[in-house]
């Protein structure tokens, strides 16, 4: 969606901030926040791009680097790690060709560790865009991947 | 049987997105009997529960509520779905199977203390209880349970949905109100408390997705029969996030004072491939690391308060002998170095030294010196953190010096 829509969707309050921003992000193929953004943003608002900056830098969720197209966030806290999240990890490692925080040559998949999803009662858990995955095993890490890679093409 | 479902009763029964299905289930039920009582009343009621906070601090629930009745002038009232304490997935599992019921507690709440406008504050990686309760506000809008003039008792209360974006320190109250105001989370000074100066510095309350549910059941079943359920301390029942090396992992409700192993044995059905267990970890990340010995403790606030912690919570997250406890304890520490807000300096700087001991037990580099060091590192940050965030993060630690402390002394070099 384009940002003059989605800031017409919320009052013109920077209380919005956040929603906008992850909304926004969200609709973007490579996922961030860019400073021609954070200026269009600041103008809508007329409030300092410091201000929608250290919003940003504050989430996590948020972000001013491009990523990938998919984002694909593995959780590593204590519930996933005691079942088998680092082989997840080592298994998303191994088919993507790259480790934590780094972006595949084709911008296709980013790879990141998150903090807990929430999901223990399924856990290992990972989070691909918005989209939540369980019960995670190296067969279904491997399927997941290549359909992905396939919608594109 | 063990379980007691009075939160998750309608789980599995109710369509969570239709509210002639919830009304069919006793919906709303508890929101047209307050609106007959006075608001005082209301809140006697909710005394007479005993009820206390679902969100790890077991603050009593009643005081909050009088505090902000008592309040002139235009005051909100926040339904905290932030969820951040790894481990826990009770409020995504409420939101999700239960909406209605959310919204009926702030109503009740909202009549109760007369507050106008409330929010529900869920973390951005919830994208689907966020969706869940966007189009359960809008339902329980046309059907005149929310908005103007709800029940056609002249009250009006309009309630937003908030979402976070990555951060699991706006679960503290005043992190909370900074991000609603659209800022980063960062904590204020108390006092003055939220329902003094809260959201626009008018007074807020702040209540747990679990408590605010409980409030329709309070009002409908009445405070003295709600409090016969429990322990005298912790009345009702508790909402359990059951993790790690069980075998059946997943949500319970039991009643306050069911034992801690009744829970991993009974309902979990103990551990996968029948290990022993090494470790417990109550909470979530800021909570207490028990041994297997301690499991008949109860699930009661007045037990948890031993540890200082948010262990009110209801996680449990079973840890088998696989496991070392320097390992856990280096997840737990790496979380913190993640989210502290930089705000204040032992907070900030204290936990990336934490990890820099710990990272020498490991590695079997430590010496006694250290051990001193980090016992007292952990006491500083403890006693000097600004907001709750370093007040309670070092629990992990510091129960595992405690009933851990063989560990320790393994990976000592002298
Ligand atoms: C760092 C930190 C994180 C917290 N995270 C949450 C949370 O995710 N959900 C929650 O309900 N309470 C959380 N709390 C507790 C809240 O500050 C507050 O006590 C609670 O929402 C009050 O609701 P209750 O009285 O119904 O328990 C957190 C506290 C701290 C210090
Ligand atoms: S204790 Fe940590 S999170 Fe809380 S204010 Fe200080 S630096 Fe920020």
């Amino acid at each position: 969606m384009l940002l003059k829509e989605i800031l017409s969707k919320y009052p013109k309050d920077p209380e919005y901030l956040i929603e906008i921003l992850l909304e926004y992000q969200t609709s973007k193929k490579n996922h961030y926040i860019s400073p021609e953004d954070v200026s269009r943003i600041s103008g809508h608002f007329d409030i300092p791009e410091s201000q929608v900056c250290s919003v940003i830098s504050f989430y996590t969720l948020l972000s001013m680097e491009p990523k990938g197209r998919y984002v694909v966030q593995i959780c590593h806290d204590v519930p996933c790690f005691v079942n088998d999240a680092t082989n997840i990890y080592e298994e998303l490692v191994n088919v993507l060709g790259i480790k934590e925080g780094e972006t595949t040559p084709d911008n296709l998949f980013t790879l990141e560790i998150t903090e807990c999803l929430g999901c223990c009662n399924e856990a290992p858990a990972m989070r691909v865009n918005n989209q939540v995955y369980t019960n995670l095993t190296p067969a279904k890490i491997e399927k997941l991947i290549k359909d992905l890679r396939g919608e594109i093409k | 049987m063990i379980q007691e479902k009075v939160v998750s009763k309608r789980f599995g029964k109710v369509n969570p997105l239709s509210i002639d299905s919830y009304i069919k289930y006793d919906g709303y039920k508890g929101l047209e009997k307050a609106v007959t009582m006075h608001p005082t009343q209301v809140i006697d009621e909710i005394e007479k529960s005993k009820i206390r906070g679902r969100g790890g601090a077991g603050f009593p629930a009643h005081i909050k509520a009088r505090a902000l009745a008592n309040a002139q002038g235009p005051k909100f009232i926040v339904c905290n779905g932030d969820e951040g304490e790894p481990g826990n997935f009770k409020d995504r599992m409420l939101m999700e199977n239960d909406p209605h019921a959310v919204i009926e507690g702030l109503a009740i709440l909202a009549y109760a203390t007369g507050a106008r406008k409330g929010y529900i504050y869920i973390r951005g990686e919830y994208q689907n209880a966020i969706k869940i309760m966007k189009a359960t506000i809008q339902a329980a809008e046309e059907k005149g349970f929310l908005g103007e003039n709800i029940l056609n008792k002249g009250f009006d209360f309009k309630l937003e949905v908030r979402s976070g974006a990555g951060s699991y320190v706006v679960g503290e109250e005043f992190s909370m109100i900074e991000s609603i105001e659209g800022k980063p989370g960062r904590s204020r000074v108390k006092p003055p408390f939220p329902t003094d100066k809260g959201i626009h510095d008018r007074p807020t309350l702040i209540n747990n997705v679990e408590t605010f549910v409980n409030f329709p059941h309070i009002i409908l079943v009445g405070g003295n029969e709600f409090a016969k359920v429990g322990t005298p301390s912790s009345t009702g029942t508790k909402l359990i996030s059951l993790s790690g090396n069980v075998k059946n992992k997943g949500l319970y409700e039991v009643p306050f004072g069911t034992s801690i192993r009744d829970v991993i044995f009974q309902l979990g059905k103990g551990v996968r491939n029948n290990r022993p267990i090494k470790m417990v970890q109550l909470g979530g990340a800021s909570g207490p690391i028990i041994p297997e010995y301690m499991l008949d403790m109860s699930i009661d606030f007045d037990r948890f308060e031993n540890f200082d912690s948010k262990t009110g919570t209801g996680a449990i997250i079973v840890i088998d002998d696989r496991y070392d406890i320097f390992d856990i304890l280096l997840i737990n520490m790496k979380f913190f170095v993640h989210q502290s807000c930089g705000k204040c300096a032992p907070c900030r700087e204290g936990h990336i030294q934490i990890v820099n001991l710990l990272n020498k037990f490991k590695n079997h580099r430590a010496t006694e010196k250290d051990l001193m060091s980090l016992e007292n590192l952990a006491n500083v940050i403890q006693q000097t953190s600004l907001c709750g965030l370093g007040q309670t993060s070092m629990t992990s630690i510091i129960s595992s010096l405690r009933y851990f402390r063989d560990d320790y002394f393994t990976k000592v070099r002298y």
